[in-house]
């Protein structure tokens, strides 16, 4: 028993044929242990988002194409569960937040429904139970005593509001394994950190696994025990939050942590990292990195470097993880 | 207390739309070519005969005096009597306007009833038959003119095989053919719009959420999607049936049925002024009264419009 809920090995997934095949995803392995927060951090196009999507089940297949990779929750492998059996888990086993929660709630609909209705397809509930419950989960989420919000419209609710009742829906029917998909990216500053406190929270009352998908690097740093940098449809980096964030090995990490403003860093200038993230129809051969690479040597564009072990818990996929860097 | 008000405002709407459609219609109708008074004293009345018919029925009077005191009749929710018959106008509406509102109701309940679910299995199940089935539907009851469609129904289902009667009133099964030659161009309408306004809805972000929360297929469309798609179906809807009223004018004339539409025509035929003033009045306040209900429907069914 090694306490993981969720174990994704070698993933591959790709968009259409042919000429104009794109894969997305290239061979990750990504695991989240039991009540732990473990970060996926990468560019926009980096594969991040679909793979969320294809843990959630919700990738639509075609375009998409899943091509090897196993995905594993708790005992059950969920790319061979019939449509049936995984609709039943989401929301109920695996649960998912999204980035925007004024388009991802439904407009027309009140937003004590939309908790209930959950309660009762997944729990069976019926309507006084899942009533009484959609209030406790309203306290969870830090809208107790505001029972008036079971009877609103989202549009009734302020942002940091409708994120947390957003929050409320995914938690509900006490999922295991929470994908939280840049939750915060959409709020203002003073109410992400709310809501990565309630995110927190939750975890620790709740004692489930989070996914936390995210390209702000700040974010990360507050929220995550494990970190895993993806870039190209291939992690490059994977390590507790102090490996990835006082010691960055690969040349990619060390860059994206250069380009966070911080207080630190005053009067210098900021770094950005020279060229653009390639689209997936493109990606460079060997490391993908390569071209944006400073210590690049001829051997990047030949082959791909694998996962190398740094120390216990700590890897990344390089070929110059011994060279000398310097900022 | 809003709500109030906003009926009050409503009301003042209707006022004032009631002011400038019986000032344009009074001094239309009296433009066109052709008098009253010739109609009714007939083609070998002398002058004095005719004079005398105008003093009856008051178009002797300066156009003014005539205007201003028809306003007043109009104000008092009196039309007055009908100048070739002599009848109350308020009379003859009362008893030719249930045939047509009933016509008109039965028309739109058809069209909602073909096109709602059609519009909705079209966007379900995109490029299938059955959306291909509601592009054509949808693309003659565009194209077809409800008289025509009126003929062939009448030949088809009264002549060939009689299955209705041909004219006539007395039950419901008279109306049904009337009502689907009604309907039937307003159901392309609504047919195309709930399509397009459901595969618009399945393509927004809270079906991702609904479809993440292990809902089934079932309650993502038709609980989710639907009820969003609905929204501007039912103002169109209501705007349709204001046309329909209008429409009914043609197509009673088709099926031979004594609505209003028959009487209005008639009047326009013989210039019974008193007759055409009142049934056009008559007509724009029942359209403005159900625009009036339609917007408070949008506003029950859509909570991001709330009357204000």
């Amino acid at each position: 028993m090694n306490g993981s809920i969720l174990e994704i090995k070698d993933l591959k997934i790709s968009f259409g044929t042919g000429e104009k095949k794109a894969s997305a995803v290239r061979g990750i392995d990504l695991d989240v242990m039991k009540g732990e927060i473990h970060s996926l951090v990468g560019e926009s196009g980096s594969g991040k988002t679909v793979t969320s999507t294809c843990v959630m089940g919700l990738l639509p297949e075609p375009p998409a194409i899943i091509e090897s990779g196993t995905i594993k929750y708790k005992d059950l492998e969920l790319l061979s569960l019939t449509a049936e059996e995984r609709r039943k888990t989401r929301g109920k086993e695996i649960a998912m937040v999204f980035q925007e929660p004024s388009k991802y709630l439904n407009p027309a609909m009140k937003v004590g429904e939309q908790i209930t209705e959950m309660l009762r397809l997944h729990l069976g509930m019926n309507h006084s139970e899942a009533l009484k419950r959609a209030i406790e989960i309203l306290d969870l989420v830090g809208l107790g005593g505001n029972t008036r919000v079971l009877s609103s419209y989202p549009h009734e609710l302020s942002g940091g509001m409708k994120q947390r009742v957003m929050i409320g829906i995914a938690i509900c029917c006490n999922p295991s394994l929470l994908i939280a998909d840049e939750p915060t990216t959409a709020l203002d500053v003073t109410l992400q950190l709310q809501i990565l406190k309630l995110i927190m929270k939750l975890r620790r009352k709740l004692g489930m696994g989070i996914l936390f998908i995210s390209h702000d690097l700040a974010v990360v740093h507050d929220i995550s025990d494990r970190v895993s940098v993806i870039y190209a449809g291939r992690i490059v980096e994977s390590g507790s939050r102090a490996d990835i964030f006082e010691s960055p090995r690969h040349p990619y990490t060390r860059l994206l942590l250069a380009s966070i403003p911080d207080a630190a860093k005053r009067g210098r200038k900021l770094a950005a990292i020279s060229g653009r993230v390639p689209d997936a129809e493109h990606f460079p051969p060997g490391c993908a990195f390569h071209p944006r690479c400073p210590l690049a040597e001829d051997g990047c564009s030949q082959a791909q470097p694998e996962m190398e072990k740094i120390r216990e818990g700590h890897s990344a996929a390089c070929f110059c993880l011994s060279k000398e860097w310097t900022e | 207390m809003k709500f109030l008000l906003f009926v009050l405002k409503r009301l003042l709407r209707l006022v004032l739309t009631v002011l400038i459609i019986s000032t344009i219609i009074f001094f239309v109708i009296r433009v066109i070519p052709g008098d009253p008074a010739l109609v009714i004293a007939g083609v070998d009345a002398s002058e004095e005969e005719i004079d005398a018919v105008r003093a009856r029925i008051g178009t002797d009077v300066p156009l003014g005096e005539q205007y201003v005191s028809w306003l007043g009749d109009i104000a008092r929710f009196d039309f007055g009597e009908s100048m070739i018959s002599g009848e109350s106008v308020n009379k003859l509406i009362y008893e030719r306007f249930p045939l047509t509102i009933t016509l008109a109701f039965m028309g739109i309940i058809l069209g909602i009833v073909i096109a709602i679910p059609l519009g909705v299995l079209s966007a379900v199940k995109r490029w299938s038959f059955w959306d291909y089935f509601g592009m054509v539907f949808s693309q003659i009851g565009m194209a077809v003119p409800s008289f025509w469609l009126g003929i062939i129904l009448l030949l088809l289902f009264a002549v060939r095989f009689p299955i209705f009667p041909l004219f006539g009133i007395g039950s419901l099964k008279h109306l049904i053919l009337p009502a689907f030659s009604l309907g039937f161009a307003r159901a392309a309408v609504i047919l195309r719009l709930t399509r397009a306004s459901m595969v618009e809805e399945l393509s927004k972000e809270y079906v991702i959420t609904a479809r993440a929360k292990g809902l089934t297929e079932t309650m993502v469309k038709y609980k989710h999607a639907l009820r969003n798609a609905l929204i501007p179906v039912v103002t169109i809807t209501g705007i349709q049936f204001g046309y329909m009223l209008g429409g009914a004018i043609i197509i009673e004339q088709v099926f031979s049925l004594p609505g209003l539409g028959r009487l209005f025509l008639y009047g326009i035929y013989q210039r019974d002024f008193t007759l055409v003033q009142g049934g056009v009045i008559f007509i724009a306040v029942v359209f403005s009264l159900v625009n009036f209900l339609v917007d408070v429907l949008y506003s029950v069914i859509n909570p991001r419009i709330r009357i204000s």
